[in-house]
């Protein structure tokens, strides 16, 4: 069940669009801003409140990248993996991420509090590696510099 | 030497207000393009002035514009959108005009839609800008209090409302028509054309779509005139350009110069040079989808046409600089990477092309590559060219791949050889 307050939340979307389909991005943006990630349950939710089918929502849901269709961490750790932060070394801070919160790219710490993705580039080249915690842009990233970021996120 | 898109923006300070832009001259474009003169006046300013879309593939705007159907018998809604998608590797550009000046951007738009007389517009942000959507948010709404956005702007009759879309990741979505359906909420996949977005874009009406950098210039042009925007350029082809640089040099960043700067005062100048112990190897001139360049390109003017003439393109004109400590074909790799997890999928040659040629530099770089890998990666190039494939994603994508083959063919060769990366 879609909550009252994600109802107003997409109901104010589509005030602006012509018809109710034209508000799936913007519903499971909705979605996934007050429930962390998107669930199987809350694809059909949508799918039935803007009318259309649930693959429909799944299909935009699988095509964007920062949609999450599996449960993550308190906070998710986005580290750029493009050209000039492969070029600036991201793959240091790749191992120390991994040596401090032992995971992987894709893996979400035991105790809940952070997931680990990689993403394309994070448009701050000129201040390479860089990652974003949250809605937080970490640039000029070295080894040293991880532990005192993520001390950060409680 | 004039910089008029960023003369008023100032590093690791919150961008002008509504007020503070007035002050400096903001919006008394708008006041003029509305009320002195006719939409197609606009439209012809804008064609004389030579204005090229910044966002890559450098497209007349005035041309652009005179497309969409206009007068009495034409759809009485249109939309204009504000690509501000920027996703391509390597291009941090319009971050620098979308947090330091966001009212000339909105002032930028509003004229255009203008022109076009479009009643509804979008700027499609890129997700990570959280900055940029922050100042974006705030000052359309200034504008929206000040009567600038609206019903009935300055009493002229002109009714434009204008919305901010964040996207949710996905390079595609800054193809023109893959942005439609993004925004109309579908798979951001590209569309079939005809019919152009002029004749059937947004939600099937006729739409017009321009980058953040170009838009940004429009002000600029209805207050200075045609002939000033000529002027600024080198080379002739009108305007500055923001231009980027990073990679192992002294200082990156990016900075407004005349269009035509030549790529050696852009590297050696502004980017201070290659950082000690590094030396330049080559270069992507405008982002990952452009062709190397070399050490003998240094001398080459940062425009369309002079790139163009030696094999590349000015794309974004954000460079990338290979040194001679990184690995070309891992750089290839890394880059293939991208592109291949970033095709769509709707097209076969691109779906299926891309991850091949990504997994073929990746058992170079594992020393497992063999002397036919070359051949086919050169067959790749050939057949993800333009034409080949649905939009332009797989042959920007093979840009970096045929001119590093033909470049740094040497170092392919070694890897095979040595069955091993020589960098590593």
């Amino acid at each position: 069940m879609l909550t009252k307050e994600e109802q107003k939340d997409i109901e104010e979307e589509l005030k602006v669009v012509p018809y109710k389909k034209a508000a799936t991005t913007e519903a499971l943006k909705i979605i996934q801003k007050h429930r962390g990630w998107v669930s199987d349950e809350a694809v059909k939710d949508i799918a039935e409140f803007l009318a259309i089918t649930p693959d429909e929502v799944d299909g935009v849901a699988t095509f964007h990248s920062l949609i999450f269709r599996r449960e993550v961490g308190k906070h998710v750790i986005l580290l750029c993996d493009s050209v000039c932060c492969y070029i600036l070394g991201y793959r240091q801070i790749l191992v120390q991420l991994h040596k401090k919160l032992n995971i992987q790219f894709g893996e979400t710490t035991t105790d809940g509090k952070f997931t680990l993705l990689p993403i394309s580039c994070l448009g701050t080249c000129d201040h390479a590696p860089a990652m974003m915690i949250d809605n937080d842009l970490h640039q000029d990233l070295t080894p040293e510099k991880i532990d005192s970021i993520l001390e950060k996120y409680p | 030497m004039e910089r008029p898109l960023t003369q008023y923006i100032q590093a690791n300070k919150p961008p002008m207000n509504l007020s503070e832009y007035e002050k400096v001259g903001g919006y008394k474009a708008l006041h003029k393009a509305l009320k002195e003169m006719k939409p197609q006046e606009v439209q012809k300013l804008v064609l004389d002035s030579n204005l090229k879309g910044r966002g890559g593939a450098g497209f007349s705007t005035g041309t652009k514009w005179s497309l969409i159907p206009m007068g009495e018998n034409a759809p009485a809604e249109k939309y204009f959108i504000c690509n501000a998608d920027e996703m391509e590797p390597g291009t941090f550009k319009d971050r620098l005009l979308l947090e330091g000046n966001p009212h000339q951007l909105i002032e930028g738009i509003i004229i255009s839609a203008y022109a076009i007389q479009a009643n509804k517009g979008f700027i499609f942000l890129r997700w990570a800008y959280k900055k940029a959507a922050d100042v974006i948010l705030k000052s359309i709404s200034e504008a929206y209090s000040a009567g600038y956005i609206g019903n009935n702007i300055l009493g002229t009759g002109f009714n434009f409302n204008l919305y901010l879309h964040r996207s949710v990741g996905r390079y595609i979505c800054g193809e023109e028509t893959a942005l439609l359906n993004a925004l109309e909420g579908k798979r951001a996949i590209p569309r079939a054309k005809p019919p152009y977005p002029n004749i059937s874009g947004l939600f099937g009406k006729p739409t017009t779509m321009n980058s953040v950098e170009t838009l940004s210039f429009i002000p600029h042009i209805v207050n200075n005139g045609a002939t000033w925007f000529k002027d600024l350029s080198i080379t002739g082809e009108g305007g500055t350009k923001i231009y980027g640089v990073s990679g192992k040099v002294k200082n990156p960043g990016a900075w407004e110069l005349p269009l035509g700067t030549t790529i050696r005062e852009i590297i050696f100048e502004h980017a201070g040079g290659m950082k000690n112990g590094f030396t330049l190897k080559g270069f992507l001139p405008g982002g990952a989808s452009t062709d190397f360049l070399t050490e003998e390109h240094l001398d080459v003017n940062m425009d369309y046409a002079s790139l163009g003439k030696v094999g590349s393109r000015l794309g974004t004109g954000t460079m990338i600089i290979l040194d001679d400590k990184t690995c070309p074909v891992g750089m290839v790799h890394n880059l293939e990477h991208f592109f291949a997890q970033e095709s769509c999928g709707w097209c076969t040659p691109c779906r299926e092309g891309l991850p091949w040629v990504e997994k073929i530099l990746f058992s170079l770089e594992e020393g497992t590559g063999r002397m036919e890998d070359i051949d086919l990666l050169l067959f790749h190039a050939k057949h993800l060219a333009p034409g080949r494939t649905f939009c332009a994603l797989a042959p920007g994508a093979v840009e970096p791949l045929q001119s590093s083959l033909k470049y740094f063919r040497d170092d392919y060769i070694k890897h095979i050889h040595d069955k091993r990366c020589p960098w590593r």
